[in-house]
């Protein structure tokens, strides 16, 4: 009797284990057991044949001629059962660097890197110090000098001739690193009792600002702005632009920071000034870290939306990553390839925002332990 | 809707503009013109090109700026500076081209830009030459067995909304007392996907881009055949602004001076044999006899720099256009059965 109920102990490998969880999730009943066979067949079916478009009958590489035209012949007739990635391998330094100068393209390639680094080094926790600030300043001068150029013995490339990643990364981390500062200070005058001046600017510039979509914005930057400046006097069309999404950035990222700010109990500023602290004091201790705690989801999901938005800038002829990627294929040898492109293009679009949904993730897990 | 009133304030722009000019009229010193004097100062010709048109302006694989407009600009540059290669490609919008142009932050707007009336009256922008002379054509299936545009009465017709096209064939249409549907889609490859897989009978744009179209199809491009109307005038030209009339002849003349050339069998190649020619035409052009660069406040080298370094209009068709599998057509030589024609240099 003991024997077989010691025995009765360990649960059959059918209710445990990937069998036991299948069992239980996908093939509890009749309907499910049908859902689960009839996705499971459609998901195969799109892989195995997206394996055969994009790998097995795919064509990689087309000959080049004298003139560096490239004779896309094999990719037409693998039109439909085959990818051509020769588009790709093709177009790839366009893609990323768009018309900056073809000798010099290992600049932006390193700026590229130097980006990424500067993102993974402020991810680390360990690095959330004052030398921060001064990694950053580095790094950014370095992007400046290796981008212009005209010191050091590297040849000036001016920025209408920047195109493609460097953009992208340029206008959403400059983007977003000004927005960001700004977005605290509008949602805190916004927030003020004392400074009704101050709270009607900040209500204005928001309201404003989020009351027309950002398409307008770059053209009022684009087409308006140079009509106004006197003769002779042009404000870069890079500059122009990155100002406009600065500003609008820093409209929705400030109503983000209004609502950590009002989710805070007021017994928080009420201790604070019971301390005695002055009013930057108790923003800066005591308000500011619990509300923008509170505002992680929210405040990526702007992050992420507006690293997306900055290929808007197509519209006023700034060959950004995605306008490179369209102009590639208007060349006549490569259109109807497009698909190909706009994959690649998607690849590395989710790549970042990917990381940094995941990253935040990971900073709301450290940060949230202290209310678990 | 937005249309309309960006027209009305590009009006009310310009207007203002001439007005600022007025007030303030160029400096005389110098070669006489604002913008020559700038370029010169500047040490390079900004020029307005497209974002992105086969043939016309698009950056290839290595980025550089090709086609018959980037090849116009470098025209220019050759006159005005001495150097085809001194050129800031500026790409512009459909939308952002004419205040570009306005506000000074180009020098000359070379875009395939329809030369029109209302264009030249409202804006403030005047046009210099054509380069090209378009207009708006059928593509159709050839199993569809459609030989002209007359068999089409109720068909389906594939153009992009909100483009002199679209206004074209409406007024095609209703002149020959047919009927059409359109099926309106504004992004290129989705346009065109539609009409190859059926969606509409015919698609409709301007005739080079057709022609690039069906050439862009490779192998089955013979599946597919341009009707021999051509329903609406498209010279598309260079653009200027008004008041500065002395860059308006560099700009023109540029222009014709490439012409000349081609008429006079003078290319890149073989101009430095010409050096001791006897034809008159040949030694003005070269500016081996006669003052002509002179007149228009530019070295007297200015058509031998073009030429040299550009090459004339035939050679810079065949180097952008011709790849694309277009005849040359109307665009040919006046001699030749075509409409350009080169006033006399002299």
């Amino acid at each position: 009797m003991s024997g077989t109920a010691l025995s009765a102990i360990r649960p059959p490998a059918i209710v445990l284990g990937p069998w036991g969880w299948a069992r239980a999730n996908l093939f509890s009943s009749w309907w499910s057991t049908a859902v689960t066979l009839a996705l499971g067949y459609l998901i195969l079916r799109w892989s195995l044949d997206f394996v055969v478009w994009g790998v097995v009958n795919a064509v990689w590489t087309v000959p080049v001629n004298a003139q560096g035209k490239a004779d896309a012949t094999a990719c037409y007739s693998a039109k439909g059962v085959g990818a051509c990635w020769a588009v790709i391998a093709d177009k790839y330094r366009f893609i990323l660097f768009g018309r900056y100068p073809y000798d010099l393209q290992w600049r932006p390639a390193v700026c590229i890197a130097l980006f990424i680094g500067l993102f993974v080094v402020s991810g680390l926790r360990a690095f959330w110090r004052k030398e921060l600030a001064l990694i950053w300043l580095v790094a950014l001068t370095a992007i400046g000098i290796l981008m212009w150029g005209g010191v050091l013995g590297l040849a000036y490339v001016p920025q209408d001739m920047w195109g493609g990643l460097p953009i992208t990364l340029i206008l959403s981390t400059f983007g977003l690193a000004f927005a960001f500062p700004l977005a605290v200070l509008v949602a805190l005058g916004r927030r003020s009792t004392g400074l009704p001046a101050v709270k009607l600017l900040c209500v204005l510039y928001v309201e404003l600002i989020r009351g027309v979509p950002l398409v307008s914005l770059l053209f009022m930057s684009s087409v308006m702005f140079p009509l106004f400046m006197p003769e002779g006097v042009n404000i870069d069309k890079l500059l122009r632009a990155q100002i406009a999404i600065i500003l609008f950035a820093g409209a929705y990222l400030a109503e983000v920071v209004r609502a950590g700010l009002q989710a805070l109990p007021k017994g928080q500023q009420e201790a604070a000034d019971a301390l005695g602290l002055t009013y930057w004091q108790k923003t800066g201790f005591i308000i500011l870290p619990q509300a923008l705690r509170v505002v992680i989801p929210p405040l990526v999901n702007t992050f992420i939306g507006f690293f997306k938005d900055t290929s808007l800038v197509l519209i006023i002829g700034i060959f950004d990553l995605l306008t490179a990627g369209k102009i590639a294929i208007s060349e006549p040898t490569w259109q109807g390839f497009s698909t190909e492109v706009y994959i690649v293009l998607a690849a590395i679009y989710f790549a970042f925002c990917y990381a940094m949904s995941k990253y935040s993730h990971g900073l709301e897990r450290t940060l949230d332990r202290a209310r678990r | 809707m937005f249309r309309s009133t960006r027209t009305r304030g590009a009006a009310l722009f310009a207007g203002l503009l001439l007005t600022a000019g007025l007030a303030a009229p160029a400096h005389a010193e110098g070669s006489g013109s604002a913008t020559l004097d700038a370029v010169r100062a500047r040490g390079q010709l900004v020029c307005g090109v497209s974002t992105g048109v086969p043939g016309f302006s698009l950056p290839d694989s290595q980025g550089v700026t090709r086609g018959i407009d980037a090849d116009g600009c470098r025209t220019i540059a050759a006159a005005a500076l001495g150097d085809a290669s001194k050129v800031k490609f500026v790409p512009l919008t459909t939308t952002n081209r004419f205040t570009a142009l306005q506000s000074g932050e180009v020098d000359v707007l070379i875009r395939s830009t329809t030369w029109t009336l209302a264009r030249e009256g409202n804006l403030g922008l005047e046009f210099a030459w054509v380069n090209y002379y378009d207009g708006t054509g059928f593509l159709v299936k050839k199993s569809s067995g459609v030989k002209s545009a007359k068999e089409m009465d109720g068909a389906t017709i594939c153009v992009q909304p909100g483009t002199s096209t679209e206004l074209a064939i409406a007024d095609y249409y209703r002149l020959n007392n047919m009927k059409f549907t359109p099926i309106l889609i504004q992004d290129l490859p989705e346009i065109q996907n539609a009409f190859l897989s059926g969606r509409c009978d015919a698609y409709s744009t301007d005739g080079s881009a057709l022609a690039t179209f069906r050439f862009s199809q490779g192998p089955k491009a013979d599946d597919l055949v341009l009707l021999p109307e051509i329903i609406s005038k498209e010279p598309l030209g260079v653009m200027v602004r008004k008041g500065d009339d002395k860059w308006f002849d560099v700009a023109r003349w540029s222009y014709v001076a490439a012409l000349t050339a081609e008429e006079n069998g003078v290319t890149s190649q073989n101009i430095d044999s010409f050096a001791d020619s006897k034809v008159p035409d040949i030694r003005r052009l070269l500016g081996l006899e006669g003052e002509l660069g002179k007149a228009l406040g530019l070295d007297n080298k200015w058509a031998y720099n073009i030429v040299k370094q550009v090459g004339n209009y035939g050679e810079v068709w065949d180097r952008n256009i011709t790849p694309m599998g277009m005849p040359r057509g109307i665009n040919n030589l006046w001699n030749k059965g075509g409409l350009q024609y080169a006033p006399p240099m002299r």
